[in-house]
């Protein structure tokens, strides 16, 4: 092969030093018929092929590894999906028909991985109530409500506990060998406690050897963990010794108890019942309180009705949204307008220093802009920043609305002009300088020669950058939380800031409070989908025209 | 004939190599979570060692393997609620106790019956602290409050009264020796954990407890009148008033103001103690005064707890673990010799005392204090009550605020 030849250095001897060894197919391989790929597929046959099973295999394992927890769940569907992905991919780059799709399949993957997924997965959780005490099914929390409810009977004995079994420690039927606080030794089985003879007990309580019954060690009673969660020694009226570790057992009931014929709950101590409640996904009593354990159910179009329609959470949301559009607006003007004004300054051709000048320019874009918020956050402290104490300012800077407004954009300009000033340099350079003399010959003058013929040239590359700085602004999560977490709140409606953008709202509403709300977090994050892709869209759109304009 | 088979020898040996793979690595496929025949336990990186070292002692005594994962303390909520709904959760992880309420409605802990020998060695106050609707939910190990660090070069006396502290605060300010009277974090959208010291002081509450210690969410104290008060108390040293609480103190410049010697008073915890060392400051640990003939100011305790997975493939274990383990002297010890925090274990905590007496001290600091709520309705009272606490120190009025606060607070549990 041609490419090993070139490697040369196996066989001991040296690479071929012809310069034109690998443009040119080795002269000892016999020529095949040309095929599309020309010399390329020729040369990389054999590499390509080892490559190409490398791959596959990864592939392949990758999808077994998929496959088994799928199994484990029984999710036919998805096994399905699996295997039909593999089995596509195989198809593609094991037959020669396919070229296009062998370029095409791993970008699509990618794409359904990373985007279309997410953005399908935040849409069918947008309908459902997902949230604290509703993450799971109707079962676990059935089984929850039950298993939560298990209560020790008050003023029960204690009991040292030894777990043993009849015959076989792993499949042998279960006992407690029971020693109460006297140091009798009982033995209770699931029909209840009796007498045991003939056994040696330890000071400690725990028994060491019973006749006719097998003494668990510590690894092998954890092998039955979820037999001892489920066995309890009857004692009469529901109650029941169960156990609590290696060594410790007490008498005790489950208080709640699901009947599934009512579909309800019913407390044993108080007596109340708590009927299921299939739309709120909850257990209500008459009252109206309900069992902290709930599940997930789907709500239709409640979470979007509740900011668009409810009117204090409409009131918030469209202020907010009003507040981000400015400010994703006045961020990519400034930042272009800012950034723009010193490229040209630096275009300048007689200029001196201007590396110097440029790497002075870019320092804010090459430090961590984490830190730098942190910074600004500092210095825009109203009794102890650098702002307030230089200029000789009382302003509050973060306790009042304007003050915060202004404040996340001035720090965002500084944090984002750099990048514009680099992409604006490289296209500024890019258009020939020919143009500008030769409109200034036919008359025009500087203004006149960048607004009519450099400006409309710099749009057709700066406008996607402009699309794409307007997106990022519009969901800035950092820019406003770092500095101002989305404050300044007050009291009268505590949950939406004067500076807070819809990202930091919906992370607000969803997660920085005990409740997550997953639900109506993902039916926001939605909305700032659809508002982002339209604008994106739009834009786009329109810079097409513009491009034809120029 | 051979370049026609090609791509079927290529598939062939695709799927050869991945089976070659899979059974390379294909016992070490447990990470993370819970697997049969061992104890898996969550911890937070600055525990991993302590946790780790006992872990090895228990597994070696019961003959079985036990792994300790390291998850950073704030994201072990959630990752602990995400993974039990994947099915694949510890069995056993180190929480906040204020969780308990979440955890418990989510199903995620199960309920642990401490015998009374062990119960018995544990601080009361604790037990009820990790209680939620009548049961134990975790096993307290070590305990948190605020109190106040004081410059002894500059203020030599703890003061008994919140008065006395802004006097000598600010005698100390107008002879030019600090620039602060107190640096006490209010930040912009209020700290009400911090607050609450001089808010129990000034008599309010934030909800009502019965004779158990348990929270009783229908009873919300933050729009009553002795709420109000104990705000308009506060107010007389905020941005209007005295000038000694302000909005621009916050977590970021709080502790540097002490350690750079320009206030002789801080609201501190004990994650300060390092860094106070550290600075050179010649530090004095006392209980934060309440308001002369106010109540006692009372700091908010937080416990760190092992809890207990519902639905561990080793119960059995996990239990034993935590109900034996973590309540035994030795244990205690050999977790405080790594990792530095006030043991709840009574015995640990006074071998530890006579040997260390800032742990002394804070946990003088936190005889009058509260247990954090740990009721999911709490959560929903952190942010409006913040908020309006800020607002009032900014000038607002406090009635106007705290009303507000409780309005909001009140919609938000019942939804």
């Amino acid at each position: 092969m041609a490419a090993s030849d070139n490697a040369g250095a196996p066989e001991g001897a040296p690479a071929h030093p012809s310069p034109t060894t690998h443009s040119s197919p080795a002269p000892r391989r016999p020529s095949r018929s040309p095929l599309p790929g020309g010399r390329f597929a020729r040369e990389g046959s054999r590499v390509g092929q080892v490559v190409k099973i490398g791959l596959l295999g990864l592939f392949t394992a990758l999808g077994v590894w998929a496959v088994l927890p799928l199994y484990i769940g029984e999710n036919w569907l998805g096994i399905g999906l699996v295997v039909a992905v593999v089995g596509l991919v195989y198809y593609v780059y094991l037959s020669k028909r396919s070229v296009p799709a062998k370029y095409l399949v791993p970008g699509v993957l990618f794409l359904m991985v990373f985007q279309i997924f997410p953005v399908l997965y935040t849409m069918s959780t947008s309908v459902t109530n997902m949230s604290d005490g509703h993450r799971g099914s109707k079962e676990q929390a059935v089984s929850a409500v039950e298993s939560l409810s298990v209560t020790r009977t008050a003023d029960s004995p204690e009991y040292v506990l030894t777990v043993a079994t009849v015959g076989d420690p792993e499949t042998g039927e279960l006992v407690f060998l029971l020693t109460d606080a006297e140091g009798d030794a009982r033995v209770g089985d699931a029909d209840g406690l009796s007498d045991l003879g003939g056994a040696t007990v330890e000071d400690s309580g725990k028994v060491t050897d019973a006749f006719g019954y097998t003494i668990l060690t510590p690894a092998e009673v954890n092998e039955r963990s979820g037999e001892l969660e489920e066995f309890a020694v009857p004692t009469g009226s529901g109650a029941g010794i169960r156990s609590s570790g290696l060594s410790t057992a007490y008498e005790g009931r489950a208080l709640r108890v699901y009947d599934e014929s009512c579909d309800c709950v019913t407390d044993a101590e108080t007596g109340d019942v708590y009927t299921a409640d299939d739309e709120r996904g909850a257990f209500y009593n008459d009252e109206g309180q309900r069992l902290p354990q709930g599940w997930q159910v789907n709500v239709g179009a409640d979470n979007f009705a509740r900011f668009l329609f409810d009117p204090s959470f409409a009131s918030s949301f469209f202020s907010i949204l009003l507040w981000n559009i400015v400010f994703a607006v006045a961020v990519t003007g400034l930042v272009f307008v800012v950034g723009l004004a010193v490229a040209l300054t630096l275009h300048v051709p007689k200029m001196r220093g201007k590396v110097f000048y440029r790497v002075l320019v870019v320092l804010p874009y090459a430090m961590s802009s984490l830190a730098m918020y942190l910074l600004w956050r500092d210095m825009f402290n109203t009794d102890f920043g650098v702002i307030n104490q230089v200029l000789g300012l009382r302003i509050d800077w973060f306790g009042s609305v304007w003050g915060a407004r202004v404040a996340v954009v001035l720090a965002n300009v500084w944090l984002g002009y750099p990048y514009m000033f680099l992409v604006a340099t490289g296209a500024l350079q890019a258009i020939p300088r020919e143009l500008g003399q030769a409109a200034q010959i036919d008359g025009a003058n500087p203004w006149q020669a960048f607004r009519h013929v450099t400006l409309p040239l710099l749009m057709v590359a700066m406008t996607p950058i402009l699309v794409a700085t307007f997106a990022f602004n519009f969901n800035n999560f950092n820019a406003v939380w770092l500095l101002t977490r989305g404050g300044p709140l007050f009291s009268d409606n505590s949950t939406a800031g004067a500076t807070d953008l819809l990202i930091t709202y919906t992370y607000r509403l969803a997660f920085n409070e005990a409740t997550a709300q997953y639900g109506y977090a993902a039916a926001l994050s939605v909305m700032i989908f659809l508002i982002v892709s339209v604008i994106s869209v739009t834009s786009l759109w329109r810079s097409k025209a513009l491009k034809e304009v120029g | 004939m051979r370049l026609r088979s090609a791509p079927a020898i290529t598939g062939i040996a695709a799927i050869a190599l991945m089976a070659t793979a899979c059974t390379g690595g294909g016992d070490s496929d447990s990470e993370g979570g819970s697997a049969e025949g061992g104890l898996t336990i969550w911890t937070d990186a600055e525990r991993a060692d302590a946790v780790e070292a006992a872990a090895d002692e228990f597994a070696e005594a019961n003959g079985i393997d036990v792994s300790v994962d390291t998850v950073a303390f704030e994201d072990m909520q959630g990752d602990v609620l995400n993974a039990h709904q994947a099915g694949n959760a510890p069995d056993v992880f180190i929480g906040a106790h204020d969780w308990t309420g979440n955890l418990v409605r989510n199903g995620a802990v199960q309920p642990i019956e401490l015998p009374q020998d062990r119960a018995a060695l544990l601080d009361e106050t604790s037990l009820q602290a990790m209680s939620f609707d009548g049961q134990l939910f975790g096993v307290p190990y070590s305990q948190e409050n605020l109190f106040l660090m004081r410059n002894a070069e500059l203020a030599p006396d703890a003061p008994e009264t919140f008065e006395e502290l802004v006097e000598t605060g600010t005698e100390l300010k107008d002879g030019g020796d600090v620039e602060e009277v107190l640096s006490m974090a209010v930040t912009q959208e209020g700290d009400p954990y911090r607050m609450n010291l001089l808010f129990t002081s000034g008599g309010g509450y934030l909800f009502g407890q019965d004779d158990t210690g348990t929270w009783d969410p229908a009873d919300l104290g933050v729009g009553t009148d002795e709420s109000v008060e104990a705000m308009e108390r506060i107010a007389e040293y905020g941005e209007e008033g005295e000038g000694v609480l302000r909005r621009s103190i916050g977590l970021e410049n709080d502790a540097a103001l002490f350690y750079d010697g320009d206030t002789a008073f801080f609201v501190a915890g004990p994650w300060n103690l390092a860094d106070a060392q550290e600075a050179g400051i010649d530090y004095e640990i006392s209980p934060f005064p309440g308001f002369e003939d106010g109540d006692p100011a009372s700091p908010y305790i937080g416990y760190q707890s092992f809890f207990v997975t519902e639905g561990s493939a080793n119960s059995a274990l996990a239990e034993e673990f935590v109900t034996n383990y973590v309540t035994d002297t030795d244990f205690i010890l050999s977790l405080y010799e790594i990792d530095p925090r006030t043991p709840v274990q009574t015995e640990a905590l006074e071998s530890v005392s006579a040997e260390n007496p800032d742990i002394a001290a804070i946990a003088e600091a936190g005889a009058d204090g509260i247990p954090m709520p740990s009721i999911p309705e709490m959560g929903e009272t952190w942010q409006p009550l913040g908020v309006a606490q800020a607002d009032i120190i900014g000038g607002a009025d406090p009635r106007e605020a705290m009303e507000a606060a409780a309005a909001t607070i009140s919609e938000q549990i019942g939804e």
